[in-house]
């Protein structure tokens, strides 16, 4: 960043390659809707391109990174401008990346066993449909804390709480979870 | 340690980020407790389950509308640009300057002495003073001031 912030244009489009798929799978998750997390997430980088001049290394770049990513993501959601329908579990799949219609066939093409994979589906489906419907915050906490691996000092200064504060939202998060994949919970192998 | 306490530190021991002591005392406690271990195991089963959710890969387009946004960003200028000005400005701004040097330069009259700038400064409250100019009986006295018309004839007769 610092580099970036020197005027290095070469730069700034290594970060956006580090970083790109980082960010719009969170701001997926967050948002629930691709298209929104793109357009978020090309928010994001132009943001830090235009502060670049203005960067001061005071903490890392990705706690930086993120913090803007988080707010633009819980602005989004909570003005709940770019939240899309609820889709019941009945529906018909959609064209999304984790459901979609090709991704289905590809999959299916190399499971010798189609009733295994149309499980593993709908496995993945309630996955994400619990993480959907944990309360914006503790969503940000889970996502930052397991598909992002920041520890607990970066992802409280991303969430503006304390350390204290944050346990407790993780904690809540988790206890939520648990019920709610309660069936594949009990599946789990214990450690 | 309480199981009101394995609270705020039993996604450390899950996570593995907890310290030395506090594992210890964690451990300590769950060997005692079969709530806390059963949520423990729980915890780390809902841990396992978040992996099997897949990765999205950036759209193509998304490189190509990132570039071009950033291309479209107005380059920006530093605090201290402000100050710069712009080639026109600068050059009538230094013409301006040099014309009043020029102007100040020049000398007030260079038909009057010294000495009768001097008589006119010792007049200037007379002059300055209409009701003496305007009863001043010389001035009345002269003659009526001629018509151009009449000059340009009386100049014909003459050339006549």
């Amino acid at each position: 960043m610092l580099d970036v912030k020197a005027g290095d244009e070469q730069s700034f489009t290594l970060l956006l390659h580090r970083y790109r798929a980082p960010l719009i799978n969170f701001l997926y998750r967050m948002v629930r809707n691709r298209e929104q997390a793109e357009d978020l997430a090309q928010e994001v980088f132009l943001r830090v391109y235009r502060a670049r001049e203005d960067y001061v290394p005071s903490a890392k770049f990705t706690t930086w990174l993120f913090r803007i990513a988080t707010n633009l993501a819980l602005n989004s959601v909570r003005d709940n401008r770019y939240q899309r329908m609820e889709i019941s579990l009945d529906a018909p799949v959609t064209a999304d990346a984790e459901d979609g219609d090709e991704k289905t066939l590809d999959v299916a093409e190399k499971h010798p066993n189609i009733e295994q994979h149309l499980i593993e589906e709908t496995r993945r489906k309630m996955i994400r449909r619990a993480i959907e419907k944990l309360p914006e915050k503790q969503r940000a906490a889970v996502l930052l804390h397991k598909y992002q691996e920041l520890d607990y000092g970066e992802i409280s200064k991303i969430l503006e709480c304390s350390e204290s504060a944050l346990k407790s939202l993780l904690f809540r998060a988790y206890e939520t979870l648990r019920v709610e994949l309660a069936p594949f919970v009990a599946q789990q192998p214990r450690q | 340690m309480s199981c009101s306490r394995m609270e705020k530190k039993i996604m450390g021991y899950v996570d593995g980020r907890l310290k030395e002591g506090e594992r210890l005392d964690m451990e300590k406690h769950l060997s005692t407790c079969a709530v806390c271990q059963l949520r423990v195991n729980e915890f780390r089963a809902v841990h396992v389950l978040l992996d099997e959710l897949p990765m999205i890969e950036p759209s193509a387009a998304f490189d190509v509308r990132m570039q071009a946004r950033v291309a479209a960003e107005p380059a920006k200028q530093s605090w201290w640009a402000w100050f710069a000005p712009s080639p026109r400005v600068a050059f009538a701004a230094s013409m301006l300057v040099l014309a009043m040097v020029w102007l100040g330069s020049r000398p007030a009259d260079p038909s009057l002495s010294a000495v009768d700038i001097d008589k006119i400064n010792q007049n200037l409250p007379v002059l300055e003073n209409y009701d003496v100019i305007s009863d001043f009986a010389p001035l009345s006295e002269l003659p009526p001031p001629v018509q151009n018309d009449d000059a340009s004839d009386t100049n014909q007769n003459q050339q006549m």
